[in-house]
């Protein structure tokens, strides 16, 4: 049986591959019609890599794009399109922020309470989305979405220094009050800067999530939900009771994303945290495959495309490429997994065929 | 008027779909008044006069009729005085009675259908396909259909009829096919046929035989349902009794199967009892427990298996590995897991064991269940139920799509467990499995218990004619082939 693992192994391979093929090859194409080298860029980007404080960028973006993705991995697993991870990570870090400034405690036990605001808060947001869901039937896609402009409102409804917010003394970047350092998480600190302590965390909690998802009863009852909703139903899930956690454990850890960023290094909410990540964030789970370690490596690679795409701006390349080049992955990711699905499936069909068949002559065999 | 009768899964609504463009054959030809014709879409049908009233109205409720009509169609009248008048016309000549101005959300089922039927003339069609056009009606409507469809017929047009109610083909069609898995099986002359020989016909008898005769049914009670109501609201928004009155009890070692046309209530009657849909009255009791409202992990856990009707919707994962899906319905139970963790080790065993025991024909369990065939999937699945020693077993359809000799083994398990105590409750479309395997029949008929018949002496005619509601109570057999 050991086969047919090695070929799950190698289609499971296929997929992010050929998508990567074709996203670099239309990439090119791009280039070339803006009359740009095809091929330069890609050396530019590949050149940046030497530079410790880049490779501390990218290792630090790929903490926040882990955990962003996860977020989303965790619905899709189940068939849930969490599109207001982006949404849920903004209200999450701005209020935690808001609490970590507001109270002093011992050490970890500040970071502890500005981690589990985060998570709730997170949680809460993406539960609203699954309250409608599992009371009117409203689609998570639609009311995510939503949930993401209301967001962005609240977000900046709150932080006016009328109400929630601080304004810096010479500066325009409104932003919540800086955190005590009882309430900062120690990082790494290396040649090219500082790695996140979180970002520890973050891949921490892929291993968790992959041990629940494989090996807990609560994971086995959310992958046969999201493979077939009727076929769970009818095994003892109750589905919708399941679409409200799922929403709800994928909104907390939308929420843990923010937390490198807050706790390792601004120790405040401002309007100039990123915006964004959770739409990266589903390019990252589709070409990750919703698997820890496919997410882990397709974090990697856009952090990668991000950082890198800055030094080949000051080399007169548009770092949109950047940008272009995560689109076009994404978009061959789901035709080339499909693809390579259907393939699978029809050879894998075959191949039983074949060694039944093989069985069957052998029992003849012994039988003459 | 034709009529084309067969169970469900008989193929009577793939060759209608053939035969209106949606779908090509891969052999054969149609013909069309002595021409021969190939259809590559439902166009090309509409073009040939063949118009099809489907069994879900294709309607849009907040336009008027005489949009609805012309929707589509604005090329043939226009979309204004003209097309009035000609609906107006059409309307009259059968006798239709359609308003052109009402609203179509105004209108109730019969009134929509006629409404079809008129869209269908509007375009020019001489032969007309009716899929199931009295599922939806009540008897005075389905009598009021006929005589719009007699209408028709005097004008010279052609309507071909699809129905599994017998005794409404018998009344209305010239001439009746019958089809069963897929070929025609015979063709009836409605003047000189009963219903019986025509359930004959549409069942079948060529199967080997199910026999079960040792009885080994007790007086303790397993499953006891009480005054079982369930309420259903269907697509147009009226809510419907699907399940009315329903009781019976089930003892250890008893089979009791459930024969009826499909659509009369036993996939609602499963899934009230599964858990899968909450009843509005009634009790159920599992072995003394009262299970009327409890979830349904909890009644898998007290000792129901489940052999679904639809094995790919109800009964696996189809992209997952065997052992997963030796898992699904039972992964709360041994060997599966162990306090909220999954033992793989030991489920992966369990599951080599079922496809030895159980003989499901695979290279082993890493495969996903989507790559074995039909009987080897149903072996899975019956494997799995019967391993986890259930008091209570729910087989729907358990032989469907399974070859002869999967079948054989089935019932052979079927019938072991029942020597051990086992109560089953099987609901089938195959007479002769009902009968070969039950102790006690129920005939269900409109989402109640109608009838109940002997296996030792019923034949399937017999439970036939109660299966489309012509006779009810207690069926006696008759030895000069009539039942009361």
């Amino acid at each position: 049986m050991k086969k047919f693992d090695k070929d799950r192994l190698i289609l499971g391979l296929a997929g992010p591959a050929l998508a990567l093929v074709v996203a670099f090859l239309l990439t090119a194409v791009v280039l070339l019609l803006s009359n740009l080298s095809p091929l330069e860029p890609y050396r530019l980007m590949i050149d940046q890599i030497q530079f410790t404080d880049v490779q501390v960028l990218i290792v630090n973006q790929t903490g926040i794009y882990y955990l962003a993705a996860l977020a989303v991995a965790i619905g899709f697993r189940m068939n849930l399109f969490n599109i207001g991870v982006d949404g849920q990570y903004r209200l999450a870090v701005m209020l935690a922020a808001v609490v970590g400034a507001a109270v002093e405690l011992p050490g970890p036990l500040h970071v502890l309470l500005i981690v589990l605001v985060a998570m709730a808060v997170g949680a809460s947001w993406a539960g609203i989305a699954g309250v409608l869901k599992t009371t009117r039937g409203v689609s998570e896609v639609v009311s995510t979405i939503m949930l993401n402009a209301i967001a962005t409102s609240l977000i900046a409804w709150m932080i006016l220094p009328a109400n929630l917010g601080v304004r810096p003394e010479g500066s325009n970047d409104l932003n919540t009050g800086i955190i005590a350092e009882s309430g900062w998480f120690p990082g790494l600190a290396l040649d090219g800067g500082t790695i996140y302590g979180f970002t520890f965390v973050a891949f921490a909690l892929g291993i968790v999530y992959w041990f629940v998802l494989n090996r807990t009863r609560f994971g086995f009852d959310l992958r046969a939900t999201g493979a077939s909703e009727s076929a769970a139903q009818a095994s003892g899930v109750d589905a919708k009771k399941m679409v409200l956690t799922a929403m709800l454990i994928s909104g907390a850890m939308a929420g843990l994303a923010g937390m490198p960023m807050l706790l390792g290094q601004t120790h405040t909410y401002s309007l100039s945290f990123p915006v964004g990540v959770g739409f990266t964030a589903i390019g990252i789970a589709l070409l990750g495959r919703n698997n820890p370690i496919g997410i882990f490596f397709a974090s990697l690679l856009f952090a990668f495309l991000d950082k890198t795409a800055e030094g080949i701006g000051l080399e007169g390349y548009p770092k949109e490429i950047a940008l272009i080049m995560q689109g076009l992955i994404v978009i061959a990711v789901v035709v080339s997994y499909e693809l390579v699905r259907q393939y699978g499936l029809r050879r894998q069909q075959q191949k039983v065929g074949e060694e039944l068949a093989a069985q069957a002559r052998k029992k003849k065999e012994v039988a003459a | 008027m034709h009529a084309l009768v067969g169970e469900n899964g008989a193929g009577k609504s793939t060759l209608m779909k053939i035969l209106y463009g949606m779908q090509k054959p891969d052999e054969g030809t149609i013909t069309v008044g002595g021409d021969q014709v190939t259809f590559s879409s439902p166009a090309d049908a509409i073009a040939l006069g063949i118009g099809m009233v489907h069994q879900h109205f294709m309607l849009a409720d907040n336009l008027t009729v005489l949009e609805n009509v012309v929707l589509g169609g604005e090329k043939l009248y226009g979309i204004g005085a003209r097309a009035r008048r000609k609906i107006q016309e059409i309307s009259d000549a059968y006798g239709l009675g359609v308003r052109p101005d009402v609203l179509v959300e105004q209108l109730g089922v019969a009134d929509r259908q006629r409404v079809e039927i008129l869209k269908v003339l509007y375009r020019g069609a001489r032969t007309l396909i009716l899929d199931e056009p009295t599922a939806v009606l009540v008897p005075q409507e389905v009598d009021a259909l006929f005589d719009n469809l007699r209408e028709l017929k005097a004008e010279g047009l052609t309507v071909i009829f699809i129905s599994h109610k017998l005794g409404e083909v018998l009344s209305v069609a010239d001439e009746i096919t019958v089809i069963r898995r897929g070929t025609t099986v015979g063709t009836a002359d409605p003047r000189s046929t009963t219903t019986k020989q025509l359930a004959e016909l549409m069942v079948g008898t060529e199967l080997p035989s199910p026999e079960t005769r040792e009885s080994t049914v007790t007086d303790v009670p397993m499953l006891k349902v009480e005054d079982l109501r369930l309420t259903a609201t269907d697509p147009d928004g009226v809510v419907r009794e699907v399940l009315a009155g329903i009781g019976f009890t089930i003892h250890k070692g008893e089979v009791m199967g459930i024969a009826g046309v499909e659509g009369n209530g036993q996939t609602e009657l499963i899934e009230a009892l599964m858990g899968m849909r909450d009843p509005d009255a009634g009790v159920v009791t599992l072995d003394g427990a009262d299970i009327s409202h409890a979830a349904t992990r909890k009644r898998r856990e007290g000792g129901i298996g489940y052999i679904p009707e639809d094995r790919h919707r109800h009964g696996l994962l189809l992209d997952a590995p065997l052992w997963e899906n030796r898992i699904l319905g039972h992964v709360t139970e041994k060997p599966n897991s162990k306090k909220g963790l999954l033992d793989l080790k030991a489920a992966r065993q369990d599951t080599e064991r079922i496809v030895r025991e159980y003989d499901v024909r695979t290279p082993g369990i890493e495969v996903t269940a989507a790559s074995l065939s039909g009987g080897n999937q149903q072996k899975l699945i019956v494997g799995r139920e019967m391993s986890h020693a259930p008091k209570l077993l729910i087989a729907a359809h358990p032989t469907r799509g399974v070859d002869v000799g999967a079948q054989a083994q089935i019932w052979d398990q079927i019938r072991e467990a029942r020597h051990e105590g086992l109560a089953v409750l099987l609901i089938s479309a195959d007479l002769d499995e009902l009968i070969g395997l039950s102790d006690t029949l129920r005939v269900m008929y409109r989402g109640r218990l109608v009838a109940d018949a002997d296996p030792a002496t019923i034949t399937p005619e017999e439970l036939g004619s109660a299966m489309t509601g012509a006779t009810s109570g207690h069926l006696e057999h008759d030895e000069n082939g009539e039942s009361r």
